[in-house]
């Protein structure tokens, strides 16, 4: 494995309640988080080679371990998205190089389809920094019942030489979804918006 | 129904990340409303109304940031949505921006759609009609006063130009109060500073259905 992996986190949660209201079932998501050494840190490299490798490896890992965390079948997978917080030493170009050439590839197959742009969000950070990774239905992108987001941090990452890399999956939208839209029920499945 | 309390623009002018300087700075701007959630404590099935009275807010605030960002509109090449919910507030109430933060910018952007099909949801047509094409990326929490979030920025008119995948982190410290909302609209002139990952290239746009 190129990624050099300090630390990885699984986090579950599940809304049973919104505003008073039972949620049945229980919306679920899940956000796989890697803590990686940046190999690029402390210096400005023109060619990013080796972070895109990484990023295509995760993309695996972070797919299949959020994925097996919901317990779903990868097919069951209803939204995805990714993020990335670059350590001080580092450049928001190196999240850019393991979240956009090849990681979406290798996430597609870990939830067995996905012909949705997958939503991101990158930013530079230090330890305990926030990120809200967005999330869009896989099939269709403009299923408005699923635009959402979920909220990953590390305490202890990214220390300045170290980047954050974050997949989330979920098995449904929002809890109380109710502001009209495109449905999932809707979604002719072809062009990866509708 | 609105009561804005208060509006927060900041813009930021970026010429280096610790590489070679482009020949001009990328700049970013982001417009964060904070106004009372007239929802908050309560759960209402039915809060449509809302949307529609929200259109002409968008619409300022859409305004109000390209001023605030002072370029020529044709340089605005990305943009993004969110919405942070007070803790009285439910997710929900977010989401009620989809429609009147979006048609915003891409109103003001050149956008020829049909208003009424993207209320709904319903295919508007995109291919071709003007500028400004592309789903309008968004994030949304609850949060505390002082949340910060993170709103994803992506090119107006093909989602998939690479060298313009970005995010946003904007807070209004003391905002939201538990019975508010925070509405955000931030838009960009467009690569990253550094950009060198590959993939599309804006100039490249050449299907014009949003993504390519």
């Amino acid at each position: 494995m190129a990624a050099d992996i300090r630390k990885l986190i699984i986090q579950c949660d599940e809304t049973r309640k919104e505003m008073g209201r039972v949620v049945e079932p229980p919306t679920r998501r899940a956000v796989a988080i890697a803590v990686i050494a940046n190999p690029y840190a402390a210096r400005y490299s023109d060619n990013l080679d080796e972070l895109v490798a990484i990023g295509e490896e995760l993309g695996a890992l972070l797919g299949q371990k959020a994925v097996a965390a919901l317990g779903i079948e990868p097919s069951h997978v209803q939204s995805y998205g990714k993020a990335a917080i670059v350590g001080e030493s580092g450049e928001l170009e190196h999240a850019a190089a393991i979240l956009h050439p090849k990681l979406g590839a290798s996430l597609r197959k870990a939830v067995e389809k996905g012909a949705a742009l997958i939503p991101s969000a990158k930013k530079r950070g230090t330890l305990g920094t926030a990120i809200d990774v967005p999330l869009g239905h896989k099939d269709a992108a403009a299923v408005r019942s699923h635009f959402d987001a979920v909220e990953a941090r590390v305490s202890d990452a990214p220390r300045p030489n170290e980047i954050v890399v974050v997949v989330a999956v979920t098995d449904s939208g929002r809890p109380l979804p109710r502001i009209g839209g495109l449905r999932v029920s809707e979604i002719a499945g072809k062009d990866g918006v509708r | 129904m609105i009561d804005i309390r208060r509006i927060s623009t900041q813009v930021e002018h970026i010429y280096h990340e610790f590489g070679p300087r482009p020949v001009r700075p990328l700049v970013r701007g982001a417009i964060a409303a904070v106004l009372t959630n007239p929802f908050a404590g309560r759960y209402e099935p039915d809060i449509l109304p809302m949307m529609k009275v929200l259109d002409p807010v968008g619409l300022d605030m859409a305004r109000g940031l390209h001023a605030a960002m002072d370029v020529p509109l044709e340089n605005i090449a990305s943009y993004g949505k969110g919405a942070i919910v007070g803790a009285a507030g439910e997710l929900e109430h977010g989401a009620l921006w989809h429609v009147p933060g979006g048609y915003a910018m891409r109103e003001l952007l050149g956008w020829q759609g049909d208003r009424a099909a993207y209320r709904l949801g319903s295919a508007d047509g995109a291919t071709g009609h003007g500028n400004a094409l592309a789903i309008v990326p968004s994030t949304k929490k609850v949060g505390p006063p002082g949340a910060a979030l993170d709103v994803p920025l992506s090119n107006i008119n093909a989602a998939y130009v690479r060298g313009q995948f970005d995010a946003f982190e904007v807070r209004v410290p003391g905002a939201p109060a538990a019975d508010e909302i925070i509405f955000v609209l931030a838009m960009s002139t467009g690569y990253r500073v550094h950009e060198r990952v590959g993939g599309l290239r804006a100039e490249d746009i050449a299907k014009w259905d949003g993504l390519r």
